[in-house]
């Protein structure tokens, strides 16, 4: 594959080569072939002795009779068992930290299915690394010293909002913290201080253009939008493009692996660029485990080749993808295809993770309602719409409307508390929902996002 | 005061908010001989409950239960209203000075004259105060 991208660039005329690509580790982001081979191979030896100061991981190369020192070149990877999010979530709260807790300069969260999220952690170097991959991918899209950029995504324990801050202001933009909320205000800033990149939701993207419209606030000075968090297909490209005078990237990443900056967009647009100097990627058959070959899709695993406070070996991300093994015009390595779905029936909702399996939690803890439910996802208005379909039990109807209707509140109430988003909740008759022998199809994502 | 001869029976009849579910429940009281006195739909976000006056309650119940419908018995009163101008307000003010909490009412107008069907929180209490006050309530015979 190496040998088909230099020869793939002998053939292309002069007149075709990017002259103005920009690149923050130029070195780094070419890297290739045998030299991409050996750092990756140098890292992964590092990466397995990081790995085994965990208890976690000591456990799991016993249990496995692999011995750490047998970790040496990339193919041998396979012998690791699969690091999964439950791992993750059962050594809550530091039980994947290599490091002394006071090294541990930052922590930051994410959502999960039970009570606890899981925790993160970085070290000095971590965000280093982190800010530098950052500042790779707002280079790549073209952004730099002059460029004022508006960060509109949460501030708190989520990855995106401190993850893209200072991986800007690393590579020189003017950077404006305006985190979420308040989209006349975040209007008036783009329009008052001639922001020219944002990054957001593009669910949101489409809200503050649709609030913009209606203000009448020109907001010509938006060049970029980097987009992220939720999936989104090529038909919001196109509208969040003619909506904002545009050009709309895609941003992939994960908190376990950092947070966003794993992967994202050339100016080609055609598949991220997923740094592989810093992530080895594997695709996987998510039922078997095996490898799946080129150009079939599967789920994505990756092993985090520089991280420190928290190294991974093989996680599972559930996200869907495939290699793509031909040469980018960028000249820069390593592309993965847009993410096509979930491996598990993970639902992203307005960003948020939700996992059918919590609403079947709440929906067991009520006994006015059955087991049986439906979940139906819509976009509506740019905005995700979570429709969850429940039986009333036959003994708890009283005849009363308003027993019903307090029950649906009481039901929106919880699934709010469990799921950290609202959802719309229909009682349905006993007995006229679906029933599945076998595996259950419970969730219908009527979004057109992938 | 002997209250239970007053306490009528109306079928309550969980519906989803879908075409064809009232047909569905007319269909099955027609077919059993089921007589419709007084009807009546509350509607609340996606679903209702039907309400219904019927001659033979248990007939209804096991009907409507045997196709699935989630069927509850919900006691009501019926108050006899003059069948001319002026015939809801002498009632309502009789049930507003007894201090009577309404849940909901729906009223028909049949051989028996005009007819109003109150469902209260409390029957017994509200039964004994509208006779006190001279309004004439139905019998349970009257309508199964
Ligand atoms: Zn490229």
């Amino acid at each position: 594959m190496l040998q088909s991208d230099k020869v793939f660039w002998l053939f292309l005329p002069n007149t075709m080569t990017r002259g103005m690509t920009q690149y923050w580790d130029e070195s780094m982001e070419r890297l290739n072939g045998p030299d991409l081979k050996e750092i990756q191979e140098k890292r992964l030896r590092n990466t397995v002795i990081q790995a085994m100061k965990i208890g976690y991981y000591q456990k799991k190369f016993k249990e496995s009779g692999i011995k750490p020192e047998s970790i040496k070149k990339i193919d041998d990877i396979t012998k690791v068992p699969f690091t999964m999010k439950k791992d993750l979530r059962e050594s809550y709260p530091f039980g994947f930290i290599a490091v002394p807790i006071s090294d541990v300069i930052r922590i930051h969260t994410t959502s999960g299915t039970t009570g606890k999220p899981t925790v993160v952690g970085y070290t000095k170097k971590d965000l280093d690394n982190w800010a530098g991959l950052i500042a790779r991918n707002l280079t790549m899209i073209g952004l730099k010293k002059g460029d004022v950029f508006q960060n509109m995504v949460n501030y708190g324990m989520f990855t995106g909002g401190l993850g893209f801050h200072y991986g800007a202001e690393l590579c020189g933009l003017t950077v404006i913290p305006s985190a979420t909320g308040n989209t006349k205000r975040q209007i008036e800033m783009i329009h008052d201080f001639s922001v020219t990149a944002i990054h957001c939701t593009p669910s949101y993207a489409l809200h503050l253009s649709e609030v913009a419209e209606e203000e009448k606030t020109d907001l010509s000075s938006l060049k970029t939008g980097i987009f992220g968090a939720e999936p989104w297909s090529e038909t919001m490209r196109k509208e969040l493009e003619d909506a904002l005078g545009i050009t709309a990237f895609d941003s992939y990443g994960l908190s376990e692996l950092y947070g966003p900056g794993v992967a994202f967009e050339c100016e080609e647009r055609d598949g991220l660029h997923i740094w592989h100097d810093s992530y080895l990627v594997e695709i996987i058959d998510s039922k078997t485990g095996e490898q799946c070959t080129d150009g079939e899709r599967g789920e994505l695993v990756v092993t985090p080749l520089v991280k420190e406070a928290m190294p991974l070996l093989r996680y599972r991300t559930g996200d869907v993808t495939m290699k793509i093994e031909d040469g980018c015009l960028c000249r820069r390595a390593g592309r993965i295809e847009r993410i096509t779905g979930r491996s598990d029936d993970m639902l992203v909702i307005r960003g948020i993770n939700v996992f059918p399996s919590q609403i079947e939690h709440v929906l067991l803890s009520r006994p006015e309602v059955g087991n049986q439910f439906m979940v139906y996802v819509d976009r509506i208005n740019h905005l995700d719409e979570l429709t969850i379909e429940v039986e009333v039990n036959r003994e708890f109807f009283s005849g009363e409307l308003h027993d019903l209707a307090n029950l649906q509140n009481k039901l929106v109430k919880t699934l709010h508390d469990a799921l950290e988003i609202r959802t719309k909740v229909k009682l349905v008759e006993p007995g006229s929902l679906p029933r599945f022998e076998g595996k259950a199809k419970r969730v219908i994502d009527r979004r057109e996002i992938y | 005061m002997e209250t239970d001869e007053y306490c009528i029976k109306q079928i309550s009849v969980f519906s989803e908010n879908k075409p064809g579910r009232l047909a569905a429940i007319a269909k099955a009281l027609m077919e059993k001989k089921v007589n419709i006195l007084a009807f009546s739909i509350a509607e609340a976000d996606g679903f209702g409950v039907v309400r219904a006056l019927v001659d033979k309650p248990e007939v209804a119940h096991s009907i409507l239960s045997s196709l699935g419908f989630n069927v509850a018995f919900t006691e009501v009163i019926a108050v006899r209203m003059k069948d001319e101008p002026g015939g809801l307000y002498d009632i309502a003010e009789i049930l507003g000075n007894a201090g009577i909490n309404i849940e909901y009412s729906y009223a028909y107008s049949g051989k028996d004259g005009a007819v109003l069907i109150l469902r209260v929180d409390n029957s017994k209490d509200a039964i004994e105060k509208i006779i006190n006050l001279g309004a004439t309530l139905l019998k349970s015979s009257r309508f199964h």
